[in-house]
């Protein structure tokens, strides 16, 4: 493979093109909606009416708007049709003949769609997730070609460096110093790892990724294996994400079948082989030591850091471990430039962030934004407010290990350090909507249980500080608890995050710590007093 | 092998480099807790018993896994350290039926020692009372899951002194036990090789010589430490 | 100078705790000396009386009259002392929560029908028998206490050492192997 082979599979790809491309999602969201069935009565019709060479079908990733699929975007008169029906589908093609339909459609000026920016989505919706070709025609791999030929590693590295990327899984630790770190670890051998064990409760960015763009992955991880001097990657994924691992397979497949994965990349002397390794259900495996060594088919449980990954990983090995968004955003910096990345988003956090935006708001849906956007632009404008105009009380992000943001403070621009000032965090992308039903100490203690039900049992503190605080919990929800309780419960909440062995543990409180600083009342309001002490006792300063 | 100094409690001490403060600690003679250290096979780090102060650093960091440096700075007895050990206890002896009174272990015990070295008079949280098995299908040796406080130096001794890898962990969470082979009856177990070294190891009550009764219970430590000198100083001395 | 009021109680337990008390010997003529007896097992009265200086409780709790006493000794006295494993961790009189939501009910089978030599059957005899609790549990769950003396029986000298201190006034101040449990 060399350029004029990428560049013809690129004009061939596009040569192929009808005047009308129905464009279908095919991602998770929309197939269990019926977008499967949707995309093939499409097919059938358009052979039916003899459409071919004026109509394609494709299946696409994403296309945002969840909560309406299965969704059919339509080009070029880009109208976008929600809720389509298999037995409606047919309609759309009316709409080609210059009929008109009764299906309903989206609101492309609506903020939702408007207010997005697409880096790590840009091809989400467009691609066909299924077709090397697909990608390719959208400039795909031409980056890591650039990168390999036109640019040395440490130029690589500056890159990502100057773009100001940080990692998407939600610490934000500066991707560029992470990359010269472990191409300055010596070592012979040297792993890049793509985490995508994605597990926070209502977070679904990282599947909608590998389901709707496997290849920019591929990309990025391929760039980062030239970059450190790495030669084989493992995309850790779990297996509840079917769809995801059929699609990076096959994507890892037909790029190797190209010769993009493998020996001479491009003629260079990369050689770079990417492996699946598939989770098997335990949240504690997006933490990446436990990550490594469920790789490396031990137990997955974490271990006490340092050594970091990048100077002793997978089998001993400086190991770069990167989430699959910070990857996905590698090519897109590659071949715009990392001051055109570092144009986007604010002083500290650069480009964008993808969220899963779900609860209790009208729009659901999958969106990117430049960083530092605020809270009430996302939930408000783009996620158009609680539905039945209920009164938004919280938003929380960050999963398990974050926190919530109450209405009043959602003028916050979204970006790491503004996030972890009140209490939260990024996290990787899950966006919970709450409104006034929402009971916040109920909320704490379905955090609490999650993380009691996933700690891997290793640190005692994780694993009999998380039982004890979902008693707690428990026994102030139900009414039964004292001020003693809650006094317990957040010495609890200190002792668990200040000495627990990894970020589950060490996180664990943070739901119920952010919940009390935020809506203590809610807490005492159910405490009933405590059992009386003698008052001889009491004066005696006990 | 290059030295190093650091200041162990406001104490000077030097270490050889790549030593850990665990051992640094003990070479001065400066005590510090550990519940799942083992003398012999490698650290975990998961006790959270030997965890440190130390300047420069917003983490807790635990004795056994942490190496040295120079001009570091290590608090070992602060306050807040008392006071977490102390929860850590608490919490463990909520967490199974540690009764102490009934036990093989009772006077013999490194978490009933810890206990009220740290000062621990009672527990806080509730007691969790869980239903655990006692395996004694062994011809030797007992398993209370009781006692068990999921430490892993039996998986440890099982699989790096004698290399025979009869013992793991299953499960998550609360939910995790220490098991053999499959999670298969220890009495059924095709690996192991009646070595009793996961006795040796055991901190509590958790695994015994059978026949023993309350308080009768020695882990003779010192059959341990004898193969781990041998092994590592090749030196047959007890 | 007034005798201090002590009393001591046998909620769930062996009564092992109140026989190393009587182990105290002659310490115990000088405890005579020192405290009124005002409620025990030792000593014949039926109330608990209002106005206790220290009561020394031994026993986990485990029935409903255990709770009530427990609120009645709360009231009428100043210093509460968990005595013995079983008020502090409730120890063995709590293994029967090991068995899970119906412990209580399988318990009393155990001992009442299962192991009968003759007339087996579960005693019932309302404001009589008081019924098990659910989930037995450590005294300093159902009230707050001042102090714990753990010992399965807490050793004599141990029981002399605190009730020494609360006799001159001062918080007992039990350390290292004199908290060892069991």
């Amino acid at each position: 493979m060399d350029l004029n082979q990428l560049l013809a599979i690129k004009e061939k790809e596009l040569a192929s093109r009808r005047p009308y491309t129905l464009r279908c999602c095919t991602a998770a969201g929309c197939l269990s909606a019926g977008g499967d069935q949707v995309k093939k009565r499409l097919e059938q019709a358009v052979a039916e009416l003899g459409l071919s060479d004026q109509v394609e079908v494709r299946g696409v990733g994403c296309l945002r708007l969840c909560c309406q699929g299965p969704l059919v975007h339509v080009d070029p008169v880009n109208e976008l049709y929600q809720k389509v029906a298999p037995e409606t589908a047919r309609q759309l093609l009316e709409r080609i003949r210059g009929g008109t339909v009764s299906l309903e459609t989206a609101d492309l000026h609506h903020p939702f769609f408007t207010k997005q920016l697409s880096i790590v989505l840009a091809n989400s919706g467009v691609v066909d997730p299924e077709r090397i070709e697909s990608y390719i025609a959208a400039d795909g791999y031409r980056a890591l070609h650039d990168a390999l030929l036109e640019m040395e590693p440490r130029d690589v590295i500056q890159a990502i460096a100057t773009s100001g990327l940080r990692g998407r899984g939600g610490a934000g630790f500066p991707t560029g110093l992470k990359w010269s770190t472990v191409a300055k670890s010596p070592g012979t051998r040297k792993y890049v790892v793509c985490n995508a064990d994605e597990g926070d409760p209502g977070a679904f960015m990282d599947r909608s990724v590998l389901e709707s763009d496997p290849h920019s992955v591929l990309e990025g991880m391929a760039i980062a294996a030239y970059a450190v001097g790495a030669d084989q990657g493992y995309i850790y994924v779990r297996a509840e994400y079917p769809l995801a691992i059929r699609r990076l397979r096959l994507a890892i497949e037909q790029a190797r079948r190209l010769g993009i994965l493998g020996s001479g990349i491009f003629g260079s002397p990369l050689n770079f082989n990417v492996e699946l390794r598939i989770g098997a259900g335990a949240f504690v495996c997006g933490e990446e030591t436990a990550l490594m060594a469920s790789i490396e088919g031990r137990r997955g449980t974490p271990r006490p850091r340092p050594p970091f990954p990048a100077e002793s990983g997978l089998w001993g090995c400086p190991t770069l471990i990167n989430n699959v968004e910070t990857f996905a955003n590698v090519p897109a910096i590659i071949r715009n430039g990392a001051e055109w990345f570092a144009s986007i988003g604010t002083e500290k956090s650069k480009g964008t962030k993808v969220f899963a935006l779900a609860g209790k708001v009208k729009n659901t849906g999958l969106i990117e934004v430049p960083m530092g956007t605020t809270l009430r632009t996302i939930v408000e404008e783009m996620g158009g407010g609680a539905p039945g105009g209920a009164r938004i009380k919280a938003v929380q992000t960050g999963g398990p290990s974050g926190g919530c943001v109450p209405a009043e403070l959602m003028d916050v621009e979204v970006d790491y350090e503004s996030l972890t000032r009140l209490g939260s965090i990024m996290g990787s992308g899950g966006m919970i909507v709450m409104d006034e039903t929402t009971d916040m100490v109920d909320v704490a203690r379905f955090f609490m249980e999650f993380c009691k039900d996933e700690s891997c049992g290793k640190c005692i503190p994780c694993r009999a500080g998380t039982v004890q605080m979902h008693g707690l919990l428990t026994r102030i929800l139900e009414g039964k608890g004292t001020t003693r309780d809650l006094a317990l419960l957040e010495e609890l909440c200190d002792m668990v995050k200040h000495t627990s062995l990894c970020g589950l543990g060490q996180t664990a409180p943070n739901p119920v710590l952010s919940t009390l600083r935020f809506f203590r009342q809610e807490y005492e309001r159910r405490l009933k007093p405590d059992r009386p002490v003698h008052p001889v006792a009491l004066a005696a300063g006990r | 092998m290059a030295a190093v100094t650091l200041t162990i409690n406001g104490k000077p001490v030097s270490a050889p480099a790549g030593a850990t403060v665990l051992e640094a600690a003990q070479d001065a003679g400066i005590r510090i807790p550990t519940l799942c250290h083992l003398e012999g096979v490698y650290d975990v780090g998961a006790c959270r018993l030997c965890l440190l102060e130390v300047a420069g650093s917003n983490k807790l960091l635990p004795a056994c896994t942490t190496k040295v440096a120079e001009g570091m700075e290590v608090w070992t007895d602060t306050e807040r350290l008392r006071k977490y050990r102390r929860m850590t206890l608490e919490l463990l002896f909520a967490e199974r039926n540690h009764v102490c009174s009934v036990c093989v272990s009772n006077g013999n015990c490194e978490l009933q020692t810890l206990a009220y070295e740290a000062g621990m008079d009672h527990v806080r949280y509730p007691y969790q009372h869980p239903q655990l098995e006692i395996d004694q299908t062994h011809p030797l040796f007992g398993m209370d899951h009781n006692r068990c406080i999921l430490c892993t130096r039996c998986v440890r001794v099982c699989w790096h002194i004698e290399g025979a890898g009869t013992k793991n962990v299953a499960g998550r969470g609360a939910e995790c036990r220490i098991i053999t082979d499959l999670n298969q009856p220890w009495g059924e177990s095709e690996t192991c090789t009646n070595c009793g070294k996961c006795v040796m190891a055991c901190p509590t009550g958790a695994l015994y010589y059978k026949g023993v009764s309350n308080g009768e219970m020695r882990h003779d430590r010192h059959k341990l430490e004898f193969i781990v000198t041998a092994r590592e100083e090749k030196q047959w001395i007890a | 100078m007034d005798r201090l009021k002590l009393a001591t109680v046998w909620l769930g337990g062996c009564s092992g705790c109140h026989m190393s008390f009587l182990d105290l010997d002659e310490f115990l003529v000088e405890l005579a000396q020192r405290v009124e007896v005002v409620y025990s097992p030792l000593v014949d009265r039926k109330e608990y009386p209002e106005g206790v200086d220290v009561c020394l409780i031994e026993g986990a709790v485990a029935n409903t009259d255990h709770v009530e006493l427990l609120e009645r000794i709360r009231r009428c006295t100043r210093v509460m002392v968990s005595f013995g494993d079983c008020a502090v961790t409730g120890n063995v009189t709590a293994m029967r929560n090991q068995l899970g939501p119906r412990n209580a009910e399988l318990a009393l089978k155990r001992a009442y029908v299962e192991c009968a030599q003759e007339h087996p059957g579960i005693p019932h005899a309302e404001g009589i028998v008081p019924p098990l609790l659910s989930r037995v549990m450590p005294v300093h769950e159902v009230v707050p206490v001042e102090h714990y003396l753990p010992g399965c029986p807490p050793p004599a000298d141990r029981i002399r050492a605190v009730l020494t201190a609360l006799l001159e006034g001062r918080a007992p101040a039990l350390e290292g192997a004199q908290l060892k449990f069991g």
